[in-house]
């Protein structure tokens, strides 16, 4: 193997410019964890929202979200991306299109975000629903024998229950969620991705480079799933199973 | 709605279409069945009684799955020719990658697979007079592919979905195939939702399939 | 026990329910007149539990009509949860609410069902607490009970709606043996209080002590419905009389 190291490639500056690549890739490292982040908060809304659709007892709310989640789950996140970046303003009334494709600030950005939450969000529905479903009936019968309304039940009954059933599962995708951001790169969204392309190409030290970017994605990862241990422990229900399994 | 659309030129570009949906295919299909192979191997080292083997299998199945695709996919085609000293097309650095990559999923469905079969079955192998190996090929790898063929399943939709990635070292697959396309004919959107079309035609046909297998699984419980 | 004959807490007209094709309930008529007790008895999968969750509209039935305290449960326009605030209903088992502790179960349904102040929902719970016998586990969680106290807890849940009647679904079949008579000891103190009930139970001891009359359950149809001197001096039907045998010779 021929190559010819150089670490300190990072303090120095990039070809025709005057910052270091230690910049670039801090840049990218923002835009990785501000797309993940805002598409996060936005997948877990959304995602809460359609897995109760998907349980409820109307045919035509489970129909919907059931159609949601098909939809976002059967296209490959990469052309999700093309389609939000290039068809969408093609879809909207003409000035609107314009507006987007010429002025809107900050549109990668926003346009990845938006098409990552909308994806994640299909995965966080399903396994919501599965955490509802997993639940005995009787709850839900519970709920209502009390006199609580069908929401009130999934508000007060269903929900803290399930919620707290599907953290493992959702920390991973969680921790997917910064792993699937790296796809914004193809509309040009300035992440960790995009910027080990440039440096790569820009300085020729490629393994630096990526060894680099891999260890900020571990970090990401890491720290993901750190959150969500701590969240799993601080919402622990005395005397259940995991209670008694983490107390000996 | 000012976009007009021509969805005409979509006849005229078929082919072409083709010859980067056959790739895609074709990488689909050979990282399944290398992956699978790969990750079964993989999680018998997992599963071994020789500490350093399960430790450096689970280390190599715990990096792949935690860093990027995307990230994958650019370090293999960095390094390969690194190492073998000539360059590789992006097609067959991408076969490379997906199979190595896909390995580490398919072992963890693999592994959970081969704790799904029983102790009893384990110990009713070993009452036989088989051997290790025997005993893995005859009893155990068997139930546990069948346990888990609707989860190896779902795992190719995604590894199908995935190959869409090799965008990012310009491998010919169906999406590359559509944009040139899109480009040679002035028509990038309606190839951007056509492309989009027939990947979701096809996951969500597979993965109908994939739940009707399961239902059958269920039921014969 | 005042027995006041005709005011009706729970009538049932001619109720029939399918499962698609197949046919749980059939023509299903009786009444429970206000203070009276109801014991249900038949084998598993006789319909019982599913005709008593007709009774707060847990389950809906296509033919014939239920009324609670002049309200008729079937009706469209019947707001059920505000009926249901005021039916207590005790599961086989428990339904307890895992994440709350046991004060924040007995005070939910009074906060956001009957409006109550947070204040006056705890003195009640503490009160109904009290009466089975469980003042000291009120900071705790469902998990770190016995089955045979999470189910006194579930009974004093329902107590604090102030309920018109209670409904019981099997309350001791998911118990160990040991732990059957404090639950049973509850009820029968609140059946001799004059509480409406209709107990879903195999219980016949329990029958025997407290009910006025016991209804015997036979592949969706009421078979028997007889006072209790009735039933157990001489059942009428076969299927009753072979039922009997089974459970009473353990």
């Amino acid at each position: 193997m021929n190559y010819h190291w150089n670490w300190g490639i990072f303090l120095e500056q990039v070809k025709g410019g005057d910052e270091t690549y230690l910049n670039w890739l801090l840049t990218g490292f923002g835009w990785t964890v501000a797309v993940s982040l805002s598409a996060w908060v936005m997948a877990l809304a959304l995602g809460i929202l359609l897995g109760v659709l998907r349980t409820v007892p109307s045919r035509a709310l489970v129909a919907a979200a059931t159609a949601w989640v098909e939809l976002f789950r059967n296209i490959p996140l990469l052309v999700q991306m093309f389609l939000w970046f290039f068809v969408m303003p093609e879809l909207l009334p003409a000035d609107w299109g314009l507006w987007v494709k010429q002025e809107m600030p900050a549109k990668e950005f926003f346009t990845a975000t938006i098409c990552l939450g909308l994806f994640t969000s299909s995965r966080v529905a399903e396994q919501v629903r599965a955490g509802i479903q997993a639940l005995p009936g009787g709850q839900l019968m519970a709920g209502l024998a009390m006199g609580l309304t069908l929401p009130q039940t999934y508000r007060h009954v269903l929900l803290p229950t399930a919620l707290r059933m599907v953290v493992p599962p959702l920390t991973s995708e969680f921790m997917n969620v910064f792993k699937n951001s790296s796809v914004a790169f193809a509309i040009g969204v300035m992440e960790l991705t995009f910027q080990a392309k440039q440096m790569q190409e820009d300085s020729e030290q490629g393994i630096e480079t990526f060894l680099a970017v891999t260890l900020l994605y571990f970090i990401c990862a890491f720290s993901a799933n750190r959150v969500m241990a701590v969240i799993e422990r601080r919402t622990r229900i005395p005397g259940t199973a995991a209670d008694v399994a983490a107390q000996s | 709605m000012h976009g007009d659309f021509d969805f005409s030129v979509l006849v005229d570009s078929l082919p072409f279409l083709w010859t980067g949906l056959q790739f895609t295919l074709k990488l689909t299909a050979v990282a399944m069945l290398g992956g699978i192979a790969l990750g079964t191997l993989l999680a018998l080292a997992r599963l071994s009684p020789i500490a350093p083997l399960a430790r450096a299998a689970s280390w190599y199945v715990n990096i792949m799955r935690s860093i990027p695709l995307v990230m994958v996919i650019l370090w293999f085609f960095l390094v390969i020719p690194l190492i073998t000293g000539k360059p590789m097309g992006a097609e067959n650095s991408a076969l490379v990658t997906f199979t190595l990559f896909e390995a580490a999923f398919y072992c963890e469905i693999m592994r959970a697979g081969i704790q799904s079969v029983s102790r009893g079955q384990v110990a009713a192998g070993y009452a036989m007079g088989f051997t290790y190996g025997q005993n893995m090929r005859l009893v155990i790898l068997p139930q546990a592919f069948r346990n888990m063929l609707p989860v190896l399943l779902t795992q190719t939709i995604v590894l199908f979905q995935d190959t869409s990635l090799v965008y990012a070292i310009g491998a010919k697959d169906l999406l590359k195939a559509a944009e040139v396309a899109g480009k040679n004919y002035n028509r990038p959107v309606e190839m951007v939702i056509f492309a989009a079309l027939i990947y979701f035609v096809m996951c969500y046909s597979l993965s109908f399939v994939v739940k009707r297998l399961q239902q059958r699984f269920a039921f014969k419980r | 026990m005042n027995q006041v004959p005709n005011s009706a807490m729970i009538e049932m007209r001619n109720v029939s329910k399918w499962y698609g094709q197949f046919q749980v309930l059939t023509d299903c008529s009786t009444r429970v007149s206000k203070g009276e007790v109801i014991v249900v008895c038949g084998p598993s999968g006789s319909g019982k539990s599913t005709l008593i969750k007709c009774v707060n509209g847990l389950e809906v039935f296509q033919q014939g009509e239920v009324i609670v305290d002049g309200t008729s449960v079937g009706d469209p326009k019947t707001d059920l949860p505000r009926l249901r605030a005021h039916v207590g209903m005790v599961f086989q088992h428990f339904e307890l609410f895992p994440h709350m502790t046991i004060t924040d179960n007995l005070t939910i349904g009074q906060i956001k069902v009957l409006r109550r102040s947070k204040e006056e929902a705890q003195e009640k719970a503490a009160r109904l607490l009290d009466r089975v016998g469980l003042k000291q586990q009120a900071h705790k969680h469902p998990g770190q009970l016995s089955g045979g106290q999470q189910q006194r807890v579930a009974i004093a849940r329902a107590l604090c709606m102030d309920p018109i009647c209670m409904l019981f679904d099997e309350p001791t079949s998911a118990l160990d043996p040991e732990m059957i008579n404090e639950v049973l000891d509850v009820m029968v103190e609140l059946a001799k209080e004059g509480m409406t009930m209709m107990c879903v139970s195999h219980e016949m001891g329990f029958a025997r002590k407290v009910a006025h009359r016991v209804i015997f359950m036979d592949q969706g149809r009421i078979i028997e419905d007889a006072t209790r001197d009735e039933f157990f001096g001489t059942p009428r039907s076969e299927r009753a009389q072979l039922f009997l045998s089974k459970i009473l010779s353990h």
